[in-house]
């Protein structure tokens, strides 16, 4: 009889599905996958080396970009390092801020996750409406820090500014223009909060949407059902967070178990899932987008309700407004000092997880009283899952790979760093 | 810290009594060191036994303290020294390859660091264990009692060169295929060695000596002054007035 080798196939770093840059050294058996190798590191830009020349407040731009669909909360994870070392008391109106933005941020992840894993899997639609809305989000994070993605919003004692009075609107153009410009500008004539508004009525009726084209569907759910399952203790031993581990039915969500910013303020449920599938992560993540939109109303209506400052008013840390540093000499000491030197942190060592939407994303900061972190580790939560794609793929078949990158929700900004 | 992560640092210290180095009282909780040849043995204890359960280890990073509380501009006193001295310092990111400061000799250089969470007593727990010898620092992996581990082991050596004994399949992992060195060591530069281009010529991607210099804007200070006790008693009075 004729004997029959394994193969081996490279899957990436240039496959469309392969979300970015991972090379996957695949070891076949026929269509069935043996073993899977991810050769990671091809976007490794050394963030955290970089961050040990710089002042800190010179690394936050850094942070949008590690995972770079969920931006905001990267930075949060880690100014809240920053302030935990430095013991400043954020001001509460800017922690609802950050809960706001980190639920937006949720929604435009899981939205980008949806479109694209929906993409990957044969459906096409999915990924279109999904980008509709991730647009109107995106024009938040212009309004409030005038970048759409790179926001670096966030800053040690608070938030750069204060949400804006006027919604920005799209002026006339050759393509935008008379009926299809008043359609476009229709929720955008009052405040960001009002436009918020308008966003978070409509959002419900639009994940349904979504739902109707996935949910029942035949062929998304043979590509999902009983695909990739991880048991509840292959969860906890690879270290895996966020829908991956609820996915698997562990009640456990940082916004809940260690609140951080402003969640011990607001209701919202956490959904889990049964037969830790595919599948079961998709609801997962569908529930958690109406969650996040349930956050982002409660937010909305609370800082309607309470004006007040957005960042603390210490100018060893934040600098003092322009028009004071005109006219006060100390003022603009402190804002010279700041944005030459920037500010000492006392030595000692701090973990700050946020639960970004991927799961536990965290910054460990050393600092030995410089002006700059001794040492920087971000924990990406990409990372730890994708270290389990051996044990999770092996025995599927290759399309299956696909669904299971797409269920990891690897983003290689992070995973890289 | 809370009165009962202070309890718990306490309990640590009593447990692990011959086990450990000390217990620090971080800001988030307590940070054990442990002594290396028992960190495989501590570890198994936090994981395994009922008051600890860490069923999750979250993150593992290493650490090279060399230079650690070094600054390139002394502002403890009055002096001549301007700002822009400061900048011909020769702190990290400031020397290239060939510069690079010979490794100085430093007691318990390199270290793991684990971060450990219990989801059974919602609770975390940072573990240190520095490698003994500095030229070839080797440190019990723990793979064997945490999976999710094996790549933060392997990141950890390819970063810091720090040997985990035991793993099971210790490759380099965010570098490039056949680097040299370590790229996140003090004494490695931030402007790196080679760097990679495309040559039209010879039709192939070809590696080369890095052309640019190291530049560092900001110089290294470190700062003890009272203006953290401020910002603390500032934010402490804003929590009394709650």
């Amino acid at each position: 009889m004729q004997e029959i080798r394994n193969y081996t196939i490279n899957f990436g770093p240039q496959h469309p599905a392969a979300h970015g840059v991972l090379r996957l050294v695949l070891e076949l058996d026929g269509e069935t996958v043996m073993r899977a190798d991810p050769h990671v590191g091809l976007l490794h830009r050394g963030t955290e080396k970089l961050a040990e020349s710089k002042p800190y407040n010179q690394s936050i731009g850094y942070m949008d970009r590690l995972d770079y669909v969920s931006m905001m909360c990267n930075e949060h994870a880690y100014v809240r390092a920053i302030e935990q070392l430095l013991g400043v008391a954020v001001p509460e109106r800017a922690q609802v801020i950050r809960t706001l933005f980190d639920e937006i941020t949720r929604i435009l992840n899981h939205l980008m996750w949806l479109g694209s894993n929906a993409l990957d899997l044969g459906a096409m639609t999915l990924f279109l409406y999904a980008f509709r809305e991730r647009e109107e989000l995106m024009d938040c994070y212009e309004a409030v820090s005038g970048a759409r993605m790179h926001a670096t919003y966030y800053r040690p004692g608070g938030v750069y500014r204060d949400l804006p009075a006027q919604m920005p609107k799209y002026r006339e153009s050759p393509w935008t223009k008379g009926k299809d410009l008043k359609r476009v500008n229709a929720w955008r004539e009052g405040s960001m909060l009002d436009f918020l508004d308008a966003f978070t009525d409509d959002f419900p009726k639009r994940v349904d949407e979504y739902e109707t084209l996935l949910t029942d569907n035949r062929i998304w759910k043979q590509r999902t059902v009983g695909i990739g399952v991880v048991s509840p203790e292959q969860a906890l031993a690879w270290g895996m967070t966020g829908p991956m581990l609820r996915g698997s039915g562990i009640e456990w969500d940082l916004r809940r178990k260690q609140p951080y910013a402003a969640y011990d303020k607001f209701k919202f449920q956490i959904p889990i899932g049964k037969n830790g599938d595919c599948y079961d992560r998709y609801l997962v993540r569908v529930e958690e987008m109406r969650q996040s939109n349930h956050i982002i109303k409660q937010c909305v209506a609370w800082l309607r309700a309470n004006p007040g400052p957005v960042m603390v008013q210490n100018y060893k840390v934040a600098p003092p407004k322009r028009e004071e540093m005109k006219n006060d000499m100390e003022a603009l000491i402190h804002h010279f000092k700041l944005f030459t030197e920037g500010y000492s942190v006392p030595a000692g060592e701090v973990y700050a997880a946020v639960e970004a939407p991927k799961g536990e994303f965290g910054a460990y900061i050393i600092a030995d009283g410089a002006n700059k972190p001794f040492r920087l580790k971000l924990r990406a939560p990409g990372f730890a899952h994708l270290s389990a794609m051996d044990e999770i793929a092996t025995g599927h078949m290759l399309p299956d790979v696909v669904a299971l990158i797409g269920t990891f929700d690897v983003v290689f900004g992070e995973i890289d760093r | 810290m809370s009165d009962s992560e202070i309890r718990f640092s306490d309990r640590l210290r009593e447990r692990f009594a011959d086990q450990i180095l000390r217990v620090i009282d971080s800001v988030d909780g307590p940070t054990v060191e442990i002594k290396t040849e028992c960190w495989l043995e501590v570890a198994r204890a936090l994981r395994d036994e009922a008051e600890f359960r860490f069923e999750q280890a979250v993150d593992l990073c290493g650490v090279d303290y060399l230079g650690f509380g070094e600054a390139e501009w002394d502002t403890s006193d009055v002096s001549g020294e301007g700002f822009s001295r400061g900048v011909e310092g020769f702190g990290p990111g400031r020397f290239n390859w060939s510069e690079r400061p010979e490794a100085a000799h430093k007691e318990q250089r390199y270290a793991v660091v684990v971060h450990l969470l219990s989801l059974a007593h919602n609770r975390r727990v940072r573990i240190r264990c520095f490698a003994p010898d500095e030229g070839l620092p080797v440190v019990a992996s723990l793979v064997g009692l945490w999976r999710g581990l094996n790549w933060f082991e392997r990141e950890a050596f390819d970063l810091f060169g720090i040997l985990f004994e035991g793993h099971p399949d210790l490759r380099r992992i965010l570098t490039d295929y056949g680097f040299v060195g370590h790229p996140f060591r003090k004494d490695f530069p931030l402007i790196g060695n080679v760097e990679v281009r495309y040559d039209a010529e010879k039709q192939r991607v070809i590696y080369e000596p890095v052309s640019i210099e190291p530049r560092v804007g900001v110089p290294r200070v470190v700062r003890d002054d009272a203006r953290y006790d401020q910002a603390r008693s500032e934010s402490a009075a804003r929590a009394a007035g709650k």
